[in-house]
């Protein structure tokens, strides 16, 4: 006779990394993680707005840190690789747990960023990996190696605003924060469901401030390439 | 009594169909003390059984209220109520171990109403003084269910239960005159397969499904104890069912079951109809000095919780006057202004929430603004295979709980006993008695390779083939229907001799023309149920008969069972002690033939035959 | 009224199953939905046609039976409602209507609309009680239980396992049932005893038969016939991870 319940119960790791509930814990640590990383990244950026000097003292400072920046670099990586990877993983079984699909779909209050969780996730991936090329290995725009400020220091300031004179690029990167805070506004509020924080009072406001960081972290970010645009950030000396 | 040595327990192998209150709790329990269980139900999963449905509550005697409860006034009240139709041995052992399975539920989980104060809540119920009745809002049932079943899963988890569901019993297979086996029907498959075992114990519920509409659920059916009967098990005062007043009226010839509105609305609502013949004023519309209370009124006691048979003939009776309300004609008003008056909407909220929200849906009234309509129908079947106080059959071997036996109700069963009784049956009564029946036939290790089984089972098969066969042109369901209105017109809520007569003269007739025209579609071999249907109406159609009969034969008025021409001046019930103290046990002579009466004499040591009354 | 329906059939399991087309005549407006499809099997067995196979028993929304997605959403769409409780007046004269099974891996088609939630029993199997054998039970008041936590208790064992959730999920996902029957047991202190086994080896199980895993899309609280919330899979998920750390046997 078979028995059910009875089997060896699964490992820590195992429960981490395989059972569905740990999955889902898995996703919202590393996706709290990475939206610290984003609070963090526009609040810094922001710092264009303070001129030249600060920003630039920023990103020095940031540089100065040496190894410990790696540690965070490595591990920032290892937490967004384990997001996207569980993320994919996570989606690719939700598709075969319903091999047939209906005839007749409908929805009745699952949002749509919740239900493009996987879409938005994956345009942010790409656009990451394109960001990193462009601002950070700089491969994207080779001249920007050459660009340093008058402490000889690398001119991170001017290399955001040459970035952003190109229409394209600013219109792709509004773009994308705009995914990315999309893909927030189910996240923020998921990762407390995840962890067992919610309640039905509880709940629309969270969808409230769940909301509102995402529209704040993109107004936030999408401020410095608009300000470009209209010239209210300008190249020092008004240009090269 | 004897018991098996617990080492011994894995010997023996028990058959339990049906996953109710009372089969589940059985299962469960059986194999918590070390026997090989299999059990079996027709539904998809053990947890969905009829007692699912069942809202109002269980009784007890824990006395938590103080109000000078005990097991003595349990006894009586359950023994008074069957209108002493039952015996008091069952009864009195019954209020004994109540108790206990207030105890065993709340260990299980079940969450039963509480107090401020941590302590359960009781309600009071119809046909009884004191508040005796434990509830789970109206859901009683179902989380009473859920906890037999989740003693039963973790039995199932543990390899101690073998369960099949989707599993119809067919046929009842005796070896050397005992009880062995039974053949099922793998609904899925069609396949027809035989189980053996020491020992069959049936839970197979009530058959007041032979009244077509009724608040039982739409696979309820009579076949199992039917089958039982034609292999010689007596079938124990059939004529005694219960019509539950509180259920939503009828509204069309589509309709397919009627629902049911717990009894315990009748602690706040208050019932009435217009003084007036053919009053067609919206209710509100009535005024108060127009209004006829009729129970407050004949049963000024009780008032609106007088027993269930007595409030369901006071409904009928003002309806036959024509002062019956909705479209119909058939309904009275259950009314609940006082009651949101008195202790406002939140507290009937509180109390009847989900109730009112069943109503709302299916009748679209609004019950916080209209008063509810309802109608008494088919509702629990107190007769059910004759047990003797192990509760086995006259088959030795063969075992029978809960609403499937006749044990426990008389002639009227008082509301929230069902649930005692199927549960006391499984937990605490069934377990015991039991042992005495292994301790004396052994172990005996049978293979479903007997002759014994090969012909049970070729029974089976031709019995479905012959449906198959007729293609006629009306279905199952059709017959269903009719026959349903036989019983209800001839053999409902009042009956009288020349209409059981016209029941015994349309019945054989209505089964003639079922076999001759019945259409069935689909294949034996597949998943089939206009099959299963036809299986189940068939039955039905035969055992209707003993039924009729069963009611023909009590020449007496009591409890449930009304007969016209024995009532009193002003129309009560008039009991006859002298000629019918006794259960009518029913033996199978062969189909369309008059079955056999057994009388099983009931000797009242302990309580008085008293009239009835609730006045 | 009149209606056009378009009915999953399917023969058995093995068949691949297609989409066909009926008229419902003559429907009123009192009738439930199941009542409705049995006018519509008996106008079928006239004509010779198998009738269409769908699970029901108790009608009138308890059992947990009846199943049916109807016009994309499980028992219809109107809330706090099963299918056998959804009546025709919601429904207008003309309408079509799509009524297909519950789709999910883990409940697999037996015939046209009835599938095997089987899978269902599995995980209550796995731990969905309270290891305690009939006999040897303190007395029922002897562990006083809040009101508030017996509600809640209440709230969550409502569920009735129709699968519903399973069905409605994006992701077929099982978490509302067994995040109900956690949180029915976690409420109450009988419960308790064994929290941290039953939640991890429930979880097991559901992983197990195939059940998709929980998003967040709340979907299945929308069409939960007995309205239990998604409050209940926050509370397993903290459930869940309580026990993590938890050596279980």
């Amino acid at each position: 006779m078979s028995t059910i319940g009875l089997e060896k119960p699964r490992s820590l790791p195992a429960e981490i990394s395989y059972a569905s509930v740990g999955k889902k814990v898995l996703m919202a640590v590393t996706g709290l993680v990475a939206f610290a990383y984003v609070l963090g990244h526009m609040l810094g950026n922001l710092q264009i707005f303070a001129g030249r000097e600060r920003l630039n003292d920023y990103a020095e400072f940031l540089h100065s840190l040496g190894w410990l920046l790696w540690v965070i670099r490595v591990f920032l990586f290892a937490f967004f690789v384990i997001h996207v990877w569980k993320g994919i993983q996570l989606k690719l079984e939700n598709w075969a747990s319903r091999p047939q699909r209906y005839v007749k779909n409908n929805t009745v209050q699952a949002s749509l960023s919740s239900r493009t969780m996987i879409w938005t996730g994956l345009a942010v991936l790409s656009f990451v990996v394109y960001h990193i090329l462009h601002f950070t290995v700089r491969i994207t725009n080779p001249q920007y190696q050459k660009m340093v400020d008058d402490l000889g220091r690398p001119d991170v300031y001017s290399m955001v605003i040459t970035g952003y004179q190109n229409n394209l690029i600013a219109v792709v990167y509004i773009i994308a924060v705009g995914l990315v805070c999309y893909h927030l506004t189910h996240g923020i509020a998921s990762m407390f469901q995840t962890v067992g924080l919610n309640n039905p009072r509880f709940q629309p406001v969270l969808d409230k401030i769940a909301w509102t960081l995402a529209v704040l972290i993109f107004l936030g970010f999408i401020s410095i390439p608009l300000g470009v645009m209209f010239g209210i950030l300008q190249l020092p000396g008004g240009g090269l | 009594m004897k018991l098996v040595n617990p080492a011994n327990k894995r010997k023996y192998h028990v058959i339990v169909v049906g996953t109710g209150l009372a089969g589940a709790s059985a299962a469960a329990s059986l194999a918590e003390l070390g026997y090989n269980v299999k059990a079996f139900c027709f539904q998809d999963s053990a947890r969905r059984a009829h007692s699912i449905g069942a809202q109002g509550g269980i009784n007890a005697a824990k006395n938590y209220q103080n109000d000078g409860d005990s097991i003595w006034r349990l006894f009586y009240d359950t023994i008074k109520g069957g209108d002493f139709r039952s015996r008091e041995g069952n009864v009195y052992r019954l209020a004994q171990v109540a108790n206990n399975i207030i105890d065993q539920c709340v260990a299980q989980g079940v969450p039963f109403a509480r107090e401020y104060g941590g302590m359960l809540d009781n309600r009071s119920f119809g046909g009884a003084q004191v508040s005796r009745t434990f509830y789970a809002r109206g859901q009683t049932g179902q989380q009473l269910l859920l906890g037999a079943y989740s003693a039963l899963i973790r039995q199932i988890g543990r390899g101690q239960v073998k369960m099949f569901p989707r599993t119809e019993m067919q046929d009842l297979v005796l070896i050397n005159g005992h009880a062995k086996g039974i053949v099922v029907r793998d609904l899925v498959t069609g396949k027809i397969e035989s189980h053996a075992a020491d020992a069959v114990v049936l839970a197979t519920g009530g058959y007041g499904r032979v009244f077509n509409l009724s608040t039982m659920g739409l696979g309820c059916n009579v076949t199992a104890v039917y089958r039982a009967y034609k292999r010689g098990a007596l079938f124990a005062n059939p004529c005694f069912t219960q019509i539950h007043p509180t259920c939503i009226p009828y509204s069309g010839e589509f309709q397919s079951k009627l629902t049911l509105m717990s009894e315990s609305l009748r602690n706040d609502g208050r019932i009435w109809v217009p003084k007036k013949k053919g009053d067609q004023r919206p209710p509100n519309r009535i005024p108060e000095d127009e209004r006829d209370y009729y129970l407050e009124r004949k049963y000024p006691s009780f008032g609106n919780l007088a027993p269930r048979d007595i409030s369901s003939r006071s409904a009928k009776e003002v309806c036959d006057e024509g002062r019956g309300v909705g479209p119909t004609g058939y309904g009275v008003y259950l009314d609940f202004a006082d009651a949101i008056k008195r202790l406002g909407k939140h507290i009937i909220e509180q109390r009847y929430g989900n109730l009112f929200e069943m109503y709302h849906l299916i009748t679209d009234e609004d019950p916080y603004e209209v008063p509810m309509r309802i109608y008494p129908a088919s509702h629990y079947t107190m007769g059910g295979l004759w047990v003797d106080y192990n509760l086995m059959s006259n088959i030795p071997g063969l075992h029978v709980i809960g609403e499937a036996n006749f044990s426990d109700h008389g002639a009227n069963r008082l509301g929230a006993s069902a649930l005692m009784q199927g549960l006391a049956d499984g937990y605490f009564i069934l377990p015991y008695t039991i042992s005495d029946y292994f301790a004396r036939a052994g172990a005996q290790n049978i293979s479903t390779d007997r002759a014994e089984f090969r012909a049970a089972e070729n029974e089976v098969e031709d019995r479905i083939k012959k449906i198959m066969a007729v293609n006629g042109r009306q279905t199952a369901e059709s017959f269903h229907k009719r026959l349903g209105t036989i019983m209800w017109e001839y053999s409902g809520m009042a009956r009288n001799e020349t209409g059981l007569k016209k029941a015994l003269e349309l019945i054989p007739a209505l089964r003639e023309e079922f076999w001759k025209d019945v259409k069935v579609l689909g294949e034996a071999e597949d998943m089939n149920q206009t099959l299963e249907r036809a299986g189940r109406v068939a039955d039905f159609l035969e055992f209707a008969e003993i039924f009729a009969y069963d009611a023909l034969n009590r020449e007496e008025s009591c409890g449930a069972h009304f007969r016209e021409e024995y009532q009193t001046e002003d129309g009560e019930a008039r009991r006859d002690d002298k000629r019918f103290a006794y259960v009518a046990a029913w033996e199978y002579k062969g189909v369309g033939i008059k079955p056999e009466l057994h009388k099983e004499p009931l000797d009242f040591e302990n309580v008085e035959l008293a009239t009835r009354s609730y006045k | 009224m009149n209606l056009t329906l378009h009915v999953w059939r399917q023969k058995n399991a093995q068949d691949k199953g297609r989409m066909e087309t009926y008229q419902a005549h003559d429907i009123t407006p009192d009738m439930s939905f199941l009542e409705m499809l049995d006018v519509v099997n008996e106008e079928l067995v006239a004509k010779g046609i198998e009738p269409i196979h769908f699970d029901h028993d108790c009608r009138e929304g308890i059992c947990g039976a009846c199943s049916l997605v109807i016009n994309g959403i499980p028992h219809g769409g109107k809330r706090g409602c099963t299918t056998c409780e959804l009546r025709m007046r919601n429904f207008k004269d003309g309408d079509e209507i799509y009524v297909e099974p519950f789709r999910a891996r883990a409940f697999p088609v037996v015939k046209d609309l009835m599938v095997n939630r089987s899978a269902f029993d599995r995980i209550l199997q796995a731990g969905g009680f309270v290891s305690v054998n009939t006999g040897a039970v303190p007395d029922g008041n002897a562990v006083p239980i809040p009101k508030t936590d017996a509600d809640r208790a209440m709230d969550a064992a409502a569920c009735i396992g129709c699968g519903a959730c399973v069905a409605a999920c994006k992701n077929a996902s099982a978490m509302l049932f067994v995040a109900a029957k956690v949180t029915h047991l976690a409420w109450l202190p009988q419960g308790k005893v064994e929290r941290e086994r039953r939640v991890k080896k429930m979880v097991a199980q559901m992983d197990k038969e195939g059940f998709g895993n929980c998003t967040n899309y709340y979907e299945c609280e929308a069409v939960c016939p007995k309205n239990i919330r998604v409050e209940v899979i926050a509370r397993m998920n903290r459930e869940y991870l309580r026990a993590l750390p938890k050596k279980i046997e």
